[in-house]
């Protein structure tokens, strides 16, 4: 029987290291989780309660769906929908690390999975996308935000009168002009900016026409598709290759 | 199906959203585990990627106020200048404030 190898090795000082980069955007994070907690307790929750759905669930949007859904009574199914739903980003997220988490043993390669949020896995996709490999910021930065989101929504339930309009102050954009920012760092080839021009068509189109929260699978994968059909030089060489050999 | 939210109740629909998240966290990497990576996959999945951040960001401006779309495009004209994340994103949010502000 031969013994898998996984290659990657976890670096604990890069991970200290990328815990301080997303240092600053976390405390944006924490001002999230301050208007979390605050909308958490008027929706009657308790606030060890939101606590605790911040410390397992860790997914700010769909903690908010789910608060808006809260009552005397809540239905499971249309719940799990609207959390899976919203949710359902980190599916095409974690498959799109793959390549680098397939170097790593199963056992950490899930617990890295634990802390994979939007932002930390933004950094971790577009540098690789420009030839680094960086998993330790899935940890450190996951980590961070972690950190961030419960001393938010521990801010939010106590003394939630502090944030009363994050709005105002412009923080419920931080994350897009976030993402957006990460976007535009990354590679931009004909081939990336046709791809993403069909992502937004998608998600434009589903958001107006399907379900809920579909939207960002939708332009994701249409914009995949894409990649799928139209290959960079280097990997339309190596498909070729595939080809002869096979 | 409805769970009454008296405490065992909370804890039962925290438990619930918390492994409903970590399926869509596993899920994703515990599917790809069973596709050979070829190149064409690659190119997929990195073009995937970054489609991710567009689909977030396109209907975020479009469903969102002035103050997102101003956000949005000072981010956007900021970061394709200076090539550097934090700037951009603080003009962006600093333009959101502003354009709030004001009207």
């Amino acid at each position: 029987m031969s013994v898998a190898s996984y290659p990657y090795q976890i670096q604990p000082h890069k991970v200290r290291q990328e815990f301080f980069r997303l240092f600053p955007i976390s405390l944006f994070v924490v001002a999230f989780g301050a208007a979390f907690g605050l909308a958490a307790t008027q929706q009657g929750l308790l606030p060890l309660e939101a606590m605790l759905m911040s410390t397992t669930v860790f997914a700010g949007a769909s903690q908010f769906a789910a608060t808006d859904m809260w009552g005397s009574e809540v239905s499971v199914l249309p719940l799990i929908a609207v959390v899976f739903a919203i949710n359902s980003r980190h599916l095409l997220m974690g498959a799109s690390l793959y390549p680098m988490l397939k170097d790593v043993a199963p056992l950490k390669r899930y617990g890295l999975l634990l802390f994979l949020t939007d932002a930390n896995w933004a950094v971790s996709a577009q540098e690789y996308q420009s030839g680094r490999r960086n998993l330790e910021v899935i940890l450190g930065g996951g980590l961070v935000l972690w950190l961030a989101w419960l001393v938010g929504t521990w801010l939010g339930v106590y003394f939630g009168g502090v944030l009363q309009n994050p709005k105002s102050l412009g923080l419920d954009m931080v994350l897009g002009c976030f993402l957006l920012a990460m976007a535009l760092g990354g590679k931009k080839s004909a081939r990336v900016l046709v791809a993403w021009g069909v992502a937004a068509l998608a998600s434009l189109a589903a958001w107006k026409w399907l379900p809920p929260h579909t939207h960002v699978v939708a332009g994701a994968l249409a914009g995949g598709l894409i990649g799928y059909f139209w290959l960079d030089q280097p990997q339309a060489k190596a498909v070729a290759q595939e080809g002869e050999q096979a | 199906m409805t769970i009454e939210t008296t405490t065992a109740g909370v804890l039962a629909l925290i438990a619930i959203m918390a492994l409903v998240t970590l399926v869509t966290r596993f899920g994703g990497v515990f599917a790809m585990s069973f596709v050979r990576i070829s190149p064409r996959i690659e190119s997929f999945i990195n073009t995937m990627a970054s489609s991710v951040l567009i689909a977030i960001v396109v209907p975020m401006a479009f469903s969102g106020d002035a103050g997102a779309v101003a956000a949005l495009s000072v981010t956007a004209v900021t970061m394709l200048a200076l090539r550097k994340p934090l700037p951009a994103i603080a003009a962006g949010i600093a333009a959101a404030g502003l354009v709030r502000y004001l009207f």
